[in-house]
């Protein structure tokens, strides 16, 4: 049972600490919980659609299925997670400076949160469909393992769920004026950890050169099989063992979202030029320049 | 910096060298890679065909060599690993991470 337990939590926690930082990012948005929740039962579908495919997926494209699809999974999360953050960087501080004045329900309606759905569901589709595999197949097994593994299953998710919510509790504790700027951040770090995921897989499937197969190895520091590692793995795409292109499409994706963002921030300076205040979101695009 | 960076990468790694090597076949019985210790020779690009003879899936993963591939009961998949550096890389069962294996690269 703490076998189960213990896989179906490691699982969970990828995608739980995913819905952590989502919830962050739109927090004050009315009804996202609905997006949120939304997006978390379509990816329980897909996982379960996926799973049942899983052999067709594997076999196909001559046995480099399984990879071309997580990376392409991956990528798509990567795109919407940078969508979010570009359009948030014009939007959202004109949106966060009406909601100060004139209350939080002028944002309903005015943020897209389809994004954010979008990224949670993929999460939830890539993690949930290998728990439904690996239930699968000790339930497949039989014998009296049944009940231990629903109650392992069960445990399992509740500390992963747990840890989501603990990561979200902690962070809705920064002030709302620094809150733009770090949850910006978040995704963002998100987002590149996704990209280099993405890139181990076409490694895996020999469509990307490795670029060095490993630049250099942290695991005595910090093992990435380790609960803090898997933690950082997901929040910032830590990896112990990186190879030289997953370092690259890191890079990459910060370098893109953080350029696109910078100049969505700088499309729309006449409407902020009026306001008061900190601007949350230049200040984020510039640093998201210096430190790219 | 950055471009600098990326242009030292692609130095690095614009030598890949491949030579013909027969297929090594690990099979995953009774919750134990069979052979549980590979020996791959150094710098040639080697295919593992891993055989997941049990009953329940098996997620074959390597973090040293950036593996990770979910095998349905019965089924083989083929890995492609190396050109690799002398070594040793560990590899194991994602879904039943006591099952262990080790790459010895010589």
């Amino acid at each position: 049972m703490l076998a189960t337990a213990i896989i179906v939590f490691r699982e969970v926690l990828e995608a739980a600490l995913i819905v952590g930082i989502v919830m962050v990012a739109s927090r004050g948005v009315t009804r996202r919980g609905a997006w949120v929740g939304g997006g978390i039962a379509a990816g329980i579908l897909g996982a379960l659609a996926v799973a049942g495919g899983a052999e067709t997926i594997a076999a196909a494209a001559s046995g480099i299925g399984q990879e071309v699809f997580n990376a392409a999974v991956l990528f798509a999360a990567v795109a919407m997670l940078g969508w979010h953050n570009i359009w948030m960087t014009s939007h959202g501080r004109e949106l966060t400076m009406e909601a100060n004045r004139l209350g939080a329900a002028v944002r309903a309606g005015t943020q897209p949160l389809w994004a954010l759905a979008f990224a949670v569901g993929l999460a939830v589709l890539r993690e949930g469909s290998e728990i439904v595999l690996f239930l699968y197949g000790i339930a497949a097994a039989g014998g009296g393992g049944v009940v231990a593994m629903a109650l392992g299953g069960a445990l399992g998710l509740a500390t992963g769920v747990a840890a989501g919510a603990a990561l979200y509790f902690g962070l809705v504790r920064i002030p709302l004026r620094h809150l733009f700027t770090v949850t910006s951040w978040l995704v963002l770090l998100l987002a590149a950890g996704m990209a280099s995921q993405a890139a181990a897989f076409l490694l895996q499937a020999d469509l990307l050169p490795p670029l060095g197969s490993t630049l250099w190895d942290t695991s005595f520091l910090l093992s990435d099989q380790s609960l803090p590692g898997r933690v950082l793995h997901t929040l910032i795409g830590y990896t112990a063992q990186p190879a030289g292109i997953q370092l690259v499409f890191y890079l990459a994706t910060l370098l893109v979202i953080g350029s696109l963002m910078r100049l969505a921030g700088n499309a729309a300076p006449a409407a902020r030029a009026g306001h008061a205040g900190q601007p949350a979101a230049r200040a984020s695009a510039t640093r998201v320049k210096r430190e790219a | 910096m950055i471009r600098t960076f990326i242009t030292a990468l692609l130095i690095i790694s614009a030598a890949p060298v491949f030579a013909q090597q027969a297929p090594i076949t690990i099979a995953v019985r009774d919750r134990q890679f069979v052979p549980a210790e590979v020996p791959v020779p150094a710098g040639i690009k080697v295919e593992l065909i891993i055989r997941n003879e049990q009953t329940m899936p098996a997620e074959f993963e390597s973090k040293s060599l950036h593996r990770e591939k979910v095998i349905a009961p019965g089924a083989s998949a083929s890995i492609f690993v190396g050109p690799l550096s002398p070594g040793r890389y560990e590899f194991f069962d994602d879904f039943h991470p006591a099952t262990r294996g080790v790459v010895v690269v010589k």
